[in-house]
């Protein structure tokens, strides 16, 4: 299963979402070809109402803690309500661009 | 000092810190430069620390906030969130009225303590 099928499936399973949006954005950072390193996650569901956006990514980086902990490098989320998601008409932000932070880390000897 | 009581010791004695990849003039990541604009435009003085700079910290910090990536941002001892959240407060204009009251809190403490 692919790190993206694996990450869909956990959140799927775990938080019954109105709208889940997994995107790999490796290609766009300092990685090579067909990496899974860098992903976007739009998360639409009834569970984070009356809950802070802190506490709504803390309880996805618990369900994702494994893909952290090995090949993800980066993880972008957006969680929303049903109402925050109809307030934006359902669009998510863009991603910031890469600005090669790998490179320094190689440059420090990681 | 044992590495959690430095951050621990960080977070307590600034009333904004951001914890980022690189500095606010020369950031080495999309996320903390996007992180770091928003928090220069609420226009106050924020303490950073550069975790490429200090390993030991960016080994240890998400363990003990619970929040796995870098950047992160802290007022007033809590852990307010990444780029994401950061970003859709300043969209929001949540995050100046927070910025802008812990570093009043903080200016009133130093003085009280002058």
């Amino acid at each position: 299963m692919t790190v993206q099928a694996q990450i869909e499936q956990k959140l799927t399973d775990a938080l019954a979402p109105a709208h889940l949006d997994v995107v790999n954005e490796s290609n766009q950072h300092n990685v090579p070809p067909n990496s899974e390193t860098h992903f976007k996650v739009v998360v639409v569901a009834d569970s984070f109402d009356g809950q802070r956006k802190v506490a709504r990514h803390q309880s996805i980086y618990g369900l994702l803690g494994e893909e952290l902990a090995g090949p993800v490098h980066a993880l972008a989320l957006h969680t929303y309500t049903r109402e925050e998601w109809a307030d934006r008409f359902g669009e998510a932000p863009l991603s910031p661009p890469c600005l090669g932070g790998s490179k320094a880390e190689q440059s420090q000897g990681e | 000092m044992d590495i959690i009581d430095t951050i621990k010791e960080q977070i307590e004695n600034n009333a904004v810190i951001l914890y980022m990849k690189g500095s606010p003039n020369q950031p080495q990541c999309g996320f903390s430069a996007r992180t770091s604009q928003a928090l220069m435009a609420c226009g106050e003085r924020f303490a950073y620390v550069d975790v490429l700079s200090n390993p030991d910290i960016r080994t240890n910090l998400p363990a003990y906030a619970n929040w796995p990536t870098f950047p992160q941002l802290w007022v007033k001892g809590e852990l307010i969130g990444g780029c994401d959240i950061v970003v859709e407060m300043y969209e929001s204009g949540e995050l100046q009225p927070l910025v802008k009251e812990a570093a009043a809190d903080a200016g009133e403490d130093s003085a009280a303590n002058a």
